[in-house]
């Protein structure tokens, strides 16, 4: 029989993970609206609160707790603000590479400091010429003695300019079918983060560009194997990254769907609610629908990643369904907000334009559906 | 090391406020869809127990009364950093009014050993009789301190407190053990942690029935209650707008006679 109920304990990461946000977070989201800028406090709070340890294990100063509590984080967070959600979600995809690939002494370096929130993490992959098509950019490495020097830069990388942990792809300036994944440093000469993205949505969450000029990064800093660096950012990509995002997409929808109802009681037209009116039933009832399909896919995947089983191809299906329905539930919520829903002063108008950044992060839904085609015909 | 009792109790979550309803035959409320939550004012007597476990060190015992569905509650307090926890539930302690509440909690306080302080939070959110924590000291023979603001002195076995009064406070000198029911002026509740729910997993609950309080069935419960609930309705909370017109001189000297009429100002 399969069990889908959470369990005491997952249940209080809920409750612990709701409070955070509506405390802690909600009251900074209409500055980082309007500034665009990540707040230094809900960062801060956010370390405070352990969110940054969940995947790490205890031995490496972490929680230890896995993929479903920091599934759970994500969404509550997400529901109050999707900017926060995403920065702690690429927070968990920087440090998924060092937990995955890393070596002891690596591992030891790095985590510590990635749990308690000393130090902030990302991964960069995209570049102007390749985001779902990583063998397509165009960072290079060479070998210099026990050095590696890189060249190139990426783009679209969320928490760029925050980041001092950063795994980087790069291929091989000899030899294209050679990747290597790098754990590049804040500091590091020749290493710098340059051009800060506006984006339409998620705002408060840092994207931006990332330069490597002769970067140079000693042998030590090598993640997994020289040459097979391909895997190591991918695998990291397609379940926490993409996990990472089901989070997302799923705090958006419930968001969407609770405004939506506070509204479609509160709105009194023709002397009684329009959560009377059956078209405004059919809108919440499709929203609920998606949410409770979501949240069925989201939370199977997550259970397979916990279980150390291959779950990249569970994740598509859910990043690809739960983004999409947090874009028809931010639509949807618009439109029962009727002329209110053009109106910035409700937080529907926010979700609308968060749930579009949420298509193309890890992957766009075009990538998606051709990751589950691959997956039906092999 | 002091040896605390936190009192604590599964209230329905304000949010599902208009989820409850009356049963118009028991006079009871109606909670099957409504999810409970900690006692709001629980939390602030939590706060102050883990609050003087850091100040001197102290055994913090969370104790409830309540269905199974309680044990959550008992649970997250541990989270917050309670030692051990005690559930009396039992059919038997079911329909209990505040006198056979407090009997209950006073009998499972005695058996878990009298503590030199006990904390409960000044009313329940939905009762709000605020009368459990006093009759808990007056069934343990111990002196009370209810609507708790501030404790000035905590050094000894004699404390200096601040008790709220609508206008001002009271400094009250109290010799220990005594219980004391506390606003919410007192603290700022932590919230919970990651750390704090795993380390629970280690924390036991405790169930008790009527059987391990070893009192009276007559005491407990429906039978062991002296009040009877004649009714119990709901009132509309109405509201009426009045708009007043004039020159901005006019408007102000009109609100100013409304409000002068109403006992406002």
């Amino acid at each position: 029989m399969i069990d889908f109920t959470f369990t005491e304990e997952q249940e209080m990461f809920r409750k612990m993970a709701r409070e955070f946000a509506e405390n802690m977070v909600a009251p900074h989201v209409a500055k980082m609206e309007e500034t665009g800028e990540v707040n230094d406090d809900v960062i801060r709070a956010l370390a405070e609160a352990e969110m940054m340890a969940l995947t790490i294990p205890e031995e490496y100063g972490g929680l230890g707790l896995g993929y479903t509590a920091r599934m759970i984080a994500v969404e509550e967070i997400s529901r109050i603000s999707v900017a926060t959600a995403m920065t702690l979600q690429v927070f968990g995809l920087g440090i998924e590479p060092i937990l995955k690939f890393g070596n002891e002494e690596q591992k030891k370096r790095f985590l510590p400091g990635l749990a308690n929130g000393d130090k902030l993490g990302t991964a960069a992959v995209t570049e102007p010429t390749g985001g779902s098509d990583p063998t397509g950019g165009r960072t290079v490495y060479r070998k210099d003695g026990d050095d590696y020097i890189v060249n190139g830069r990426k783009c679209f990388i969320t928490n760029s300019h925050i980041a001092d942990t950063i795994t980087v792809l790069a291929k091989d300036e000899n030899d294209p079918k050679a990747f290597c994944a790098f754990i590049i440093e804040k500091g590091m000469e020749g290493f710098k983060a340059t051009h800060v993205e506006h984006k339409i949505g998620m705002r408060g969450c840092n994207t931006g560009e990332l330069s490597f000029e002769n970067c140079r990064v000693p042998k030590e800093n090598l993640l997994g194997q020289e040459g097979k660096g391909l895997r190591v950012v991918m695998a990291s990509i397609g379940e926490a990254g993409r996990g990472g995002m089901v989070g997302c997409a799923l705090g958006v929808q419930a968001a969407c769907l609770e405004a939506s109802i506070k509204f479609a009681t509160e709105r009194i037209l023709y002397g009684k609610p329009i959560s009377r009116l059956q078209t405004i039933q059919n809108k919440l009832a499709d929203m609920k629908i998606d949410l409770e399909a979501g949240r069925l896919l989201a939370y199977r995947a997550v259970s397979m990643h916990d279980k150390g089983e291959q779950s990249s191809n569970e994740f598509a299906v859910a990043k690809y369904f739960t983004t999409e329905a947090a874009q028809r539930a931010a639509k949807m919520a618009v439109d029962i907000h009727g002329g209110y829903g053009c109106m910035v002063e409700f937080p529907v108008t926010r979700y609308l334009r968060d749930s579009f950044v949420l298509g193309p992060s890890a992957g766009t839904s075009d990538i998606m559906k051709v990751i589950i085609a691959r997956w039906t015909l092999t | 090391m002091l040896n605390i009792v936190v009192c604590v109790k599964a209230v329905p979550d304000p949010k599902d406020s208009c989820k409850i309803s009356i049963d118009p035959v028991s006079k009871t409320l109606n909670r099957c869809d409504v999810s409970m939550v900690l006692n709001p004012l629980d939390k602030n007597a939590m706060e102050a127990a883990l609050q003087l476990k850091e100040q001197y060190g102290a055994h913090i015992t969370v104790l409830s009364m309540g269905p199974p569905q309680a044990s959550p509650i008992v649970k997250e307090c541990l989270a917050l950093g309670g030692d051990q926890g005690f559930l009396l539930s039992d059919r038997a302690f079911g329909g209990a009014d505040t006198y056979a509440t407090a009997f209950t909690l006073a009998s499972g306080i005695k058996k878990v050993g009298k503590p030199d302080i006990i904390l409960c939070g000044m009313a329940s959110s939905d009762g709000a009789t605020e009368w459990v924590g006093p009759q808990i000291a007056t069934f343990l023979d111990m002196p009370v301190v209810t609507m708790l603001k501030e404790i000035v002195n905590s050094a000894g076995d004699c404390w200096q407190v601040k008790t709220s009064l609508e206008d001002g406070y009271r400094l009250l000198e109290v010799d220990l053990p005594a219980l004391f029911t506390v606003t919410r002026d007192l603290n700022e509740p932590r919230a919970l942690s990651f750390s704090g729910i795993i380390k629970a997993r280690k924390k036991e609950i405790t169930v008790w029935g009527k059987e391990d309080l070893g009192v009276p069935e007559e005491s407990l419960g429906l039978p062991g209650s002296p009040t009877i609930v004649s009714d119990m309705t709901t009132t509309d909370n109405k509201r009426e707008v009045e708009i007043i017109t004039g020159s901005r001189e006019e408007m102000a000297d009109q609100l100013l006679l409304k409000l002068v009429d109403a006992g406002a100002i």
